[in-house]
């Protein structure tokens, strides 16, 4: 059984290989190829899966060591996976939703030219990824954190001809450096104390290394998370990355990357918990992201970026309950899971929507499509009731465990981390809703015709709108039945996981768990929860749903249009960053041409000249040299003499 | 008693008699690559008094190779033979010593001057003349250039075949030049490989001017050294009332206290010891081609045939390193904290001066000059750091430099245009275009030159500078990498040269050599590799030969 592991990241790795390789003559077959590896890397997790059910629940993690990687003196690296109850969770959601959107992009990506590379690229990003969850030690996890960021990087550029995209992909990768940068600090520290990074002797030591060790580690740890799962202050790239083709945003948002941050705070549990000032830092990043995203998502009115901002602050979710520590671990895993599946439905519904309106992305030119397009309507809605936390649905499960871990934290924090998770929750609804309304509800705001309320639309956008009007039409099956499948899992993924709280006996063997001290009832959360709940759907309501909507946006609020710029993020680290390195870079330059190259050049003709010089001296005549031997002779002499004499 | 015992009996008796002079005791078998060499010399002068004058070039060409493969094979059978470790010893008389150091370098002027021969050899490059295959060398040398002797002597296909008796006389001398255990000994082979060189000097077929203007120069100032060293020679012999280099030592260490009365006014004299080996030093720097006894070598470098120059290029050096590291580290050992600053000073100027003028050389033959015045520097640094690996790092240096610059030279007689070998450097503009494999074969010399790694150059460098600082001078492998910086410019503005300008359209043309040519090009390329890639066992081989018998 140890052996399959390797294929799980083989398969795709074949498929990317193949793909990428293959040339031309694979174009016409490219995208069964590849979602055929990635289905097969599915099977072979569901095999997996199967098989460690039927052990018992301690002995079901599985070691398989491929090859010594990098055998030199006292440092050992391995190739090695380990795969337990908390990889193979991870491995189930990544193929399995990662096949939906391999399904999804048959149809997708039908008419573009380049539909072979994309699947090899969305290949490599699955194979990273297993290979992130799947390594036994910090470095081969740090391999397939790398292989993530290039797949990514290459997936959001995917339409490199437009310029904005290639900018995107370059953001995406830049801004991850830096998290990467923090990874391999963690990992050197890690080597330095405890002599290996393999994941068993680290996070067992960890209780004995000192708490500034511990510290210093989880907080570069963090800082890691912090770019790969787009938290404040790393959170930048991830509107961006919408540039890249929408499948590649259901998969980075769903199943790979943004969960990679996730994991790996998750895995390191038992160094966060020696180190309580990081573990802080974590809860703190988590609860700032949560209401970031939440409120950068209100304001937008691209429907991919309105998401990108509730991934953000669902990962936000899930990062503070792993900061939370073994209260809040196996809470911010489930939700991390059925985020997934609603998260991609949404997606891949919001990719059905602009595949049906010619690539528009404004929801104020949307409205009314819910009769166009029953099937993305109701797998839509179905994902949106799971991610406000509808009672009853996915993410109703999941989210009200971590709002009730997070009161459950305790004292003043208890109640300012779970105030904030509460506030979450009612912007979410509210943005969500705003999202559902303005799409699939009110009249319809598309075509050449301007709504009659709205006589002064922009003229650019009424041209725009002219020379291609769009036929909302409902996408093929190839697009909805992954779609179908994920609302399924939407809908009852969190019921079904707390059932006999189920996911929770499958993961405390490997992550722990404890309850707390609530000074909330579980009844008292989830009814606070409702209210909250009730309250942010009906002020979209009010504002979305009983009005009719402008075609273009009002100016709104200050804080309204700093939302509409990510709450100005782009325009601090313009200010804080871009600017300063622009300066520092400027210096350099200038020193580098005036002090360096001045020196160099400077020599350069000083030896050039004394070179002109000298060679005068050889002017042919034996005399000459005759005296040169005779003064050389004499002076030799002196300084023998000179050097007894000293 | 037998007869025969008798007879020996007599014999002993009458050679312990006082007043007889003793015969001399000479150790034929570790002296036999020097008697080889010497006699082949002898007897490629019959074949040239004896032989048809169509016989004598295949005839001295077969000689020649015989007696210096002979002679190779004689040394390593002396090394095989324990004579460069643990049997070295001082032989004939106490005139010629037989340890590692000498081995090794005999060795090596071996391998250079069979090389070399390659390389005099070569009749295909210079154009058929009157139906003729014809060398490097002039057709008559005592015909007065561009006069009528001198046409009829090209009509009639004459070729000066007296250069390999004269190179293996060269040779000869160079061999005992190391191994030289005494004064005398030494200044009696430096002009036995001098006086032949001044006249190869002389022999070139085209710009015969400059080849003899060269040859004069050469001779003049060569005279004027030896002049220098011989006084310098009589100076020590005042000072220690002996030549043999032991002797020598043993004053200079204080361990002799009977003063010979003759002598009595001289002997201890420690001005005459200064001044006298400061002069006898003089002596081998100016063949070394040290900073200011150098002005000789870009003037002769350029006017001689060019087979000469890169023979006269990598074995003289050899043969006056060798001399220069048994003078310093036999003789003058005692005498170090004198002679290391003067030698430091003139290390430095003879590193930056050859690198700095070498910077605006514009003929690539006075480039190769004014590069081996700045390699004769580098050596000087691991010669100056006085431990055995100092010594061992110099032997290797020298065998790496000696191949690559015999590769070197070669390379330039291929580059012909109408005038002959076309030496200008802006005439190799383009060359890589034109001739990409000629090109890079010198591309690879060049880069050996600058101490890229992965060629001999590299290791050489390394080897001497660690050594140098492992000595205790360090400021001077400071100095080292400055001028080896410097040099580097130049050695790379060629190979940009070749390989990135434009082709010149009245460009020379790369002559096809015979195999004679290219095996030597191949050898000095494999070499040069060679020690570059896996330099350890040469490394090896040089440090078990570095000790000096006295």
């Amino acid at each position: 059984m140890e052996n399959l592991i390797g294929f799980l990241v083989a398969a795709p790795l074949l498929g990317a290989a193949l793909l990428l390789c293959g040339g031309r003559r694979l174009d016409g077959k490219g995208h069964y190829i590849g979602t055929l590896l990635a289905a097969a890397s599915f099977v072979i997790g569901a095999v997996l899966f199967a098989e460690m059910l039927g052990r018992g629940e301690h002995d079901r993690a599985l070691h398989s060591k491929v090859f010594s990687w990098i055998p030199v003196g006292g440092f050992r690296a391995d190739v090695a996976f380990q795969l337990d109850q908390l990889s193979m969770t991870f491995v189930l959601l990544i193929t399995g939703v990662g096949t939906l959107i391999h399904i999804y992009s048959i149809g997708y990506m039908e008419h573009d030219e380049r539909r072979r590379r994309f699947f090899g690229y969305l290949n490599l990003f699955l194979a990273a990824m297993l290979l992130l969850v799947l390594a036994d030690n910090y470095l081969l996890l740090y391999v397939g954190w790398e292989g993530v960021g290039l797949a990514s990087y290459l997936l959001i550029g995917f339409w490199q001809h437009k310029p904005s995209a290639a900018t995107a992909a370059k953001k995406a990768f830049i801004v991850n450096r830096v998290g990467d940068v923090g990874l391999s600090i963690a990992i050197m520290l890690m080597f330095t104390t405890f002599g290996t990074f393999t994941f068993a002797p680290v996070l067992t030591d960890a209780d004995h290394a000192s708490e500034g060790k511990l510290t210093a580690i989880g907080l570069m740890l963090l800082l890691a998370a912090c770019g790969k799962s787009a938290q404040v202050p790393l959170q930048s790239w991830l509107g961006d990355a919408m540039e890249g083709p929408t499948p590649v945003s259901a998969l980075i948002h769903a199943a790979t990357m943004v969960t990679a941050g996730v994991y790996l705070i998750t895995r390191s549990g038992p160094i966060f918990e020696g180190a309580p000032d990081a573990q802080a830092a974590v809860v703190t990043v988590g609860a700032v992201t949560l209401l970031f995203g939440a409120i950068v998502g209100c304001a937008k009115d691209d429907i991919k970026k309105a998401l990108a901002g509730s991934t953000m602050s669902q990962i936000g979710y899930m990062i503070l309950a792993a900061g939370l520590g073994p209260i809040g671990y196996v809470f911010a895993i489930m939700h991390l899971v059925t985020h997934g599946f609603f998260k991609a439905g949404l997606f891949l519904g919001a990719g059905s929507v602009m595949h049906a309106m010619n690539d528009e992305v404004d929801m104020r030119k949307y409205g009314g499509l819910r009769t166009y397009m029953p099937i993305t309507f109701v797998t839509f809605g179905l994902g949106y009731l799971a991610i406000i936390g509808f009672p009853g649905l996915s993410g109703f499960w999941s989210k009200d465990k971590i709002i009730e871990a997070a009161f459950a934290k305790g004292g003043t924090e208890g109640w300012i981390l779970g105030g904030a998770a509460l506030l979450g929750a009612a912007i979410t609804a509210y943005y969500m809703t705003r999202v559902m309304l303005l799409t699939f509800f009110g009249e319809k705001r598309w075509g050449t015709t301007p709504s009659p309320d709205e006589p002064s639309a922009e003229p650019a956008a009424e041209s725009a709108g002219a020379h291609a009007e769009p036929h909302p039409h409902e996408s093929p099956k190839s697009m909805t039945i992954p779609m179908i499948v994920l609302a399924v899992g939407s809908v009852f993924a969190g019921g079904l996981f707390s059932l006999n709280d189920a996911f929770l006996t499958w993961l405390e063997p490997v992550t722990g768990h404890s309850h707390g001290d609530s000074p909330l009832s579980a009844a008292a959360v989830t009814a606070g929860t409702m209210v909250v709940l009730a309250i942010g759907v009906a002020l979209a309501w009010a504002q979305y749903g009983r009005r009719p909507v402008p075609r273009t946006a009002p100016r709104g609020s200050l804080l309204t249009r700093a939302a509409r710029r990510d709450l100005l993020q782009d325009d601090f680290n313009h200010v804080a960053l871009v600017k300063p390195g622009q300066y520092l870079t400027r210096g350099l330059v200038y020193l580098d041409h005036k002090l360096v190259d001045g020196v160099v050049n400077g020599t350069a003709a000083s030896v050039g000249g004394l070179s002109g010089r000298l060679r005068r001296l050889q002017n042919g005549y034996a005399r000459t040299y005759a005296v040169s031997m005779f003064g050389g002779t004499a002076v030799l002499i002196a300084a023998t003499l000179l050097m007894r004499a000293v | 008693m037998t007869h025969a015992a008798t007879v020996h009996s007599l014999w002993t008796t009458a050679a312990a008699a006082p007043d007889k002079i003793p015969s001399p005791d000479i150790e034929y078998g570790q002296l036999s690559p020097t008697l080889i060499v010497l006699g082949a010399a002898i007897v490629g002068v019959l074949i040239e008094a004896f032989l048809p004058r169509r016989q004598r070039y295949a005839a001295q060409l077969f000689v020649s190779v015989v007696a210096l493969a002979a002679a190779f094979a004689a040394v390593i059978g002396l090394a095989a033979g324990d004579y460069g470790t643990s049997k070295a010893r001082v032989a004939a008389m106490g005139a010629i010593a037989v340890d590692g150091p000498a081995l090794f370098l005999q060795g090596t002027i071996l391998l250079v001057a069979l090389v070399a021969v390659f390389t005099f050899a070569e009749r295909r490059l210079d154009p058929v003349a009157h139906g003729n295959r014809v060398d490097s060398f002039a057709a008559q040398a005592a015909a007065v250039p561009g006069g009528d002797a001198e046409k009829a002597a090209v009509k009639a296909g004459f070729t000066t075949t007296e250069v390999f008796p004269l190179v293996l006389f060269a040779v000869g001398g160079m061999l005992v030049f190391p191994s030289a255990n005494d004064l005398l000994t030494l200044f009696v082979a430096l002009e036995v490989f001098s006086l032949p060189l001044y006249v190869l000097c002389a022999l070139a077929r085209r710009h015969r001017m400059l080849s003899q203007e060269a040859a004069v120069k050469y001779f003049l100032l060569g005279a004027f050294s030896s002049a220098f060293l011989l006084f310098g020679i009589a100076l020590l012999y005042g000072y220690a009332g002996t030549v043999t280099y032991a002797g020598i030592a043993d004053v200079v260490d204080g361990q002799v206290r009977n003063v010979t009365p003759a002598l009595a006014g001289t002997m201890g004299n420690d001005a005459l010891l200064l001044i006298g080996g400061a002069m006898v030093l003089m002596g081998l720097l100016f063949k070394i081609g040290a900073v200011p006894f150098h002005m000789w070598t870009p003037d002769v470098y350029q006017g001689a045939p060019t087979p000469v120059t890169g023979f006269m290029a990598a074995a003289t050096k050899v043969a006056a390193f060798g001399a220069l590291l048994r003078l310093l580290y036999v003789v003058l050992p005692g005498l170090r904290w004198d002679w290391r600053p003067v030698m430091w000073g003139v290390a430095i100027v003879t590193m930056l001066g050859g690198a700095i003028v070498a910077v605006t050389q514009t003929d690539v033959k006075r480039l190769l000059a004014y590069s081996s015045i700045a390699h004769a520097g580098f050596i000087l640094a691991g010669v100056i750091a006085t431990t055995p690996e100092g010594i061992s790092s110099v032997l290797f240096y020298l065998a790496a430099y000696s191949f690559v610059t015999l590769g070197a030279f070669a390379v330039v007689t291929l580059v012909r245009d109408a005038g002959g070998e076309a030496t200008h450097l802006s005439k190799w503009a383009g060359l890589g275009r034109r001739s990409p494999l000629v090109a890079a074969v010198f591309a690879v010399f060049l880069l050996a030159f600058a101490g890229i790694p992965l060629t001999s150059g590299f290791a050489g460098k390394f080897a001497v500078f660690k050594a140098a600082a492992d000595g205790g001078a360090g400021a001077l492998v400071v100095i080292g990498v400055i001028s080896s910086a410097i040099a580097a410019f130049f050695y790379i503005r060629v190979i940009v040269l070749m390989f990135f300008s434009e082709p010149r359209t009245d460009g020379p043309s790369v002559a096809v050599p015979s195999p004679l040519t290219s095996s030597a090009i191949a050898i000095g390329v494999a070499v040069t590799l060679v020690l570059g890639v896996a330099p350890q066992y040469f490394l090896d081989l040089a440090s078990q030969a570095g000790v000096f018998v006295r």
